[in-house]
């Protein structure tokens, strides 16, 4: 479903992912983890097509197609989903306005009819149901004045809402109590589907004992240094990434 | 360049037939007063850039146009009104057509008793002794060309009376329609809403244009808010984008008044606004919203005053601007909190949003408080759309151009929100929409 090769990307002339290669099949959850500052953001948001980032080698295909392609909102409409790390705020724009809008662009995409306001409102009560989010919200602007709790869960409730082939969830379980913890954990359970694919980005173990994810990949300084089973996620809540790390550069130093 | 004789000589043939017209009659007693502002309008002449107040402003596409006065413009049929009127039940609407009051497209519907709603020029006969308490008390002829000339030429514009302890529940609509000629005109409405103790009104006055073409809009708004009044007033402009528009509104507010002013621009390719709020007794509370939505080469010059001359009042300016093309905003807010003005509380903001890379912004807030005891704040942002909002947007699926328009109209949807006259709200939500739409 999502193949990276050799992905290059720099900021400002600055290196930060240097050959990522990574193969997450349909129907998988995958878990990308690694020290702050590895670059895990910077891939997820590449993936959603955030220009600020340049990708000065490798390819990214998405169920065949050139993914590097395609304008963010082309990839959204294609299926690609990312749950931001930090999530903007949108003063003045609520967010039944704004999830509306996103889906009729998508359905749009795809040859569909629009939702008018009436069948919005119903589907996307339902959804709130899911993520236990009060429908008073739909009436806020999105994420202004939220929590960083409710902003995550308003993530999640956009990815239920909009439902993408492949959602990257950036860190979206940090600094989660236990009750909202398992609602993230439950969105994205219901998304598990044959023909989809999740990519979790965390630092944590404690979100992969309610999503066992089928792989687990290590990012070290801009590269896969590690992958293995969900057995990984635990090796490293207890022994930390310094053995990576130190093995990483170990590689690094036999090869000069 | 036209040179101030010949810009003199020019109007002096206009005042001379206003003179010999049927306003001129109308307005017999107020000969003198439109002598000394022919002629302090001859002194001052039109406001050059070295003039501070006029600074970022240049009027010589005013002073070169060689304007001739409005033509009557007859024949426009309530067709044509339509789309320009209030869909607001029980509207009072009068029309004016090139700044002249025709009574066969207004609908004043019925009023409240006591209440007038009329031409000013009928009124100068028919309610002469308010008319005559009051015009010309507020707009100042000695530093203001405009203004000065506005009196000058004075002819005809709205006249709105509401006596003590009434409520005009549904608006009053002032609509100015303009009509284009062969040669470039001018006209210069006068306006005089006088409201009486305990009252409570909404009025919107709004400036539009039938067609294109060069036109000169000099209106002059005088309005007295009496002790313990609730006003709410709109002035709107979507006049044709070759039309030129200086406006002056004069508040004037008396003990315990609450107006509240909303000045909401689309139209013109020169556009000064000018308010003048005078605080003049205690415990009054005035808000001066504004919103300009420009494109192009329009420019539009925000200028407010507002003098809080005695303690226990508030002003609240919030006024904002979206700027595309290379169009030019000015925003230039003054409060002058005078001696004893305590407990002034007084707040000012002023935000724009550049859409565009050649879009310029002046802002420029002017404090002067001559009492200790105030609360007297002010703020001005000018940017851009925020990337990381339109990548938020793109990241789910909504186009860039459509990203764009939504997180504009959110930035001017602040302001439309303030808007309490619903149709008109609505209005103005879609010719926002219409202008976002690519
Ligand atoms: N827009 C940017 N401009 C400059 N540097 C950036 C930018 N984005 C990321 N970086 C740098 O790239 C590196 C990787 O950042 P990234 O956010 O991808 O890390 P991360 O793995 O997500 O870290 P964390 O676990 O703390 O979220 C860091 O050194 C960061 O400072
Ligand atoms: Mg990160």
């Amino acid at each position: 479903m999502l193949e990276i090769r050799n992905l290059h990307v720099a900021v400002d002339g600055n290196e930060i992912l240097k050959g990522v290669d990574l193969k997450v099949g349909a129907g998988e959850v995958h878990s990308l983890m690694g020290p702050n500052g590895s670059g895990k953001s910077t891939l997820a948001q590449v993936l959603a097509g955030r220009e600020t980032y340049e990708v000065t080698d490798g390819e990214v295909l998405f169920n065949g197609k050139d993914l590097l392609d395609l304008s963010p909102d082309e990839r959204a409409c294609e299926g690609v989903f990312m749950a931001f790390q930090y999530p903007v705020e949108i003063p003045g724009v609520t967010t039944n306005y704004f999830l509306r809008a996103a889906l009729n662009a998508i359905r749009k995409y795809r040859g569909e009819d629009e939702l008018d306001a009436f069948d919005f409102i119903e589907f996307v009560k339902e959804k709130a149901r899911v993520v236990a989010i009060d429908n008073s919200l739909l009436q806020r602007a999105v994420n202004d004045g939220f929590s960083g709790g409710e902003k995550k869960r308003n993530e999640i409730f956009q990815m239920a809402v909009l439902e993408p082939k492949l959602a990257i969830l950036d860190e979206t379980d940090s600094g989660l109590d236990i009750d909202a913890l398992k609602i993230v954990a439950e969105g994205v359970n219901k998304l598990r589907a044959p023909d989809r694919a999740i990519i979790l980005i965390t630092h944590y173990q404690r979100l992969l004992n309610y999503i066992v994810p089928d792989a687990v990949h290590v990012l070290v300084d801009g590269r896969i240094a590690k992958s293995g089973g969900k057995e990984l996620a635990l090796e490293l809540e207890t022994d930390g990434y310094t053995k990576i790390a130190g093995q990483r550069a170990a590689v690094e130093t036999e090869k000069v | 360049m036209v040179g101030l004789k010949d810009i003199s000589d020019t109007y002096r043939s206009h005042l001379a037939r206003v003179e010999k017209s049927d306003a001129g009659d109308a307005f017999r007693w107020l000969h003198p007063l439109r002598e000394a502002a022919f002629a302090r309008f001859c002194e001052l002449g039109f406001p050059s850039v070295r003039d501070e107040e006029w600074r970022f402003t240049n009027t010589a596409p005013i002073a070169n146009t060689a304007f001739a006065p409005a033509p009557s413009g007859e024949g426009v049929d309530a067709d044509q009104v339509a789309p320009f009127t209030l869909r607001e039940p029980g509207a009072h609407r009068i029309v004016f057509v090139n700044g002249r009051f025709v009574p066969a497209l207004s609908a004043a519907g019925s009023l409240p008793g006591g209440v007038i709603l009329g031409g000013l020029c009928d009124a100068a006969r028919e309610h002469r002794l308010i008319v005559e308490a009051h015009l010309g008390q507020y707009a100042t002829i000695e530093n203001h060309a405009f203004s000065a000339l506005n009196t000058a030429m004075l002819e005809d514009g709205a006249f709105v009376y509401v006596p003590k302890g009434t409520v005009v529940d549904a608006p009053i609509h002032l609509l100015f329609l303009s009509v284009a000629d062969a040669a470039p005109w001018v006209a210069h409405p006068r306006n005089l809403i006088v409201t009486e103790t305990s009252s409570q009104a909404t009025i919107v006055e709004t400036y539009a244009a039938l067609d294109g073409g060069v036109q000169f809009t000099n209106a002059v708004t005088e309005i007295v808010a009496g002790e313990n009044t609730v006003i709410d007033h709109y002035r709107v402009g979507c006049e044709s984008t070759e039309a030129f528009h200086v406006g002056a509104l004069h508040l004037h507010l008396r003990r315990s008044s609450t107006l509240t002013s909303h000045s909401i621009i689309f139209g013109g390719a020169l556009v000064r606004n000018d308010i003048h709020a005078n605080l003049a007794e205690e415990d009054c509370e005035c808000t001066l919203n504004g919103l300009y939505m420009i494109e192009g080469t329009q420019h539009v010059d925000n200028h407010l005053v507002i003098d809080h001359a005695k303690p226990h009042c508030r002003s609240w300016e919030y006024f904002k601007g979206i700027l595309d093309g290379k169009s030019r905003g000015v925003f230039s807010g003054r409060i002058n909190v005078h001696e004893n003005a305590q407990k002034t509380d007084a707040k000012q903001t002023n935000m724009s949003l550049l859409l565009s890379d050649h879009a310029q912004v002046q802002s420029k807030p002017q404090l002067e408080i001559f009492a200790d005891d105030v609360k007297c704040t002010h703020g001005a942002t000018i940017g851009q759309l925020d990337d990381e909002a339109v990548f938020y947007l793109r990241s789910r699926g909504i186009k860039r151009e459509d990203a764009r328009s939504l997180l504009t109209f959110a930035f001017a949807g602040e302001n439309l929100n303030k808007i309490r006259v619903a149709s008109l709200r609505a209005q103005l939500e879609q010719h926002v929409r219409i202008k976002l739409s690519p």
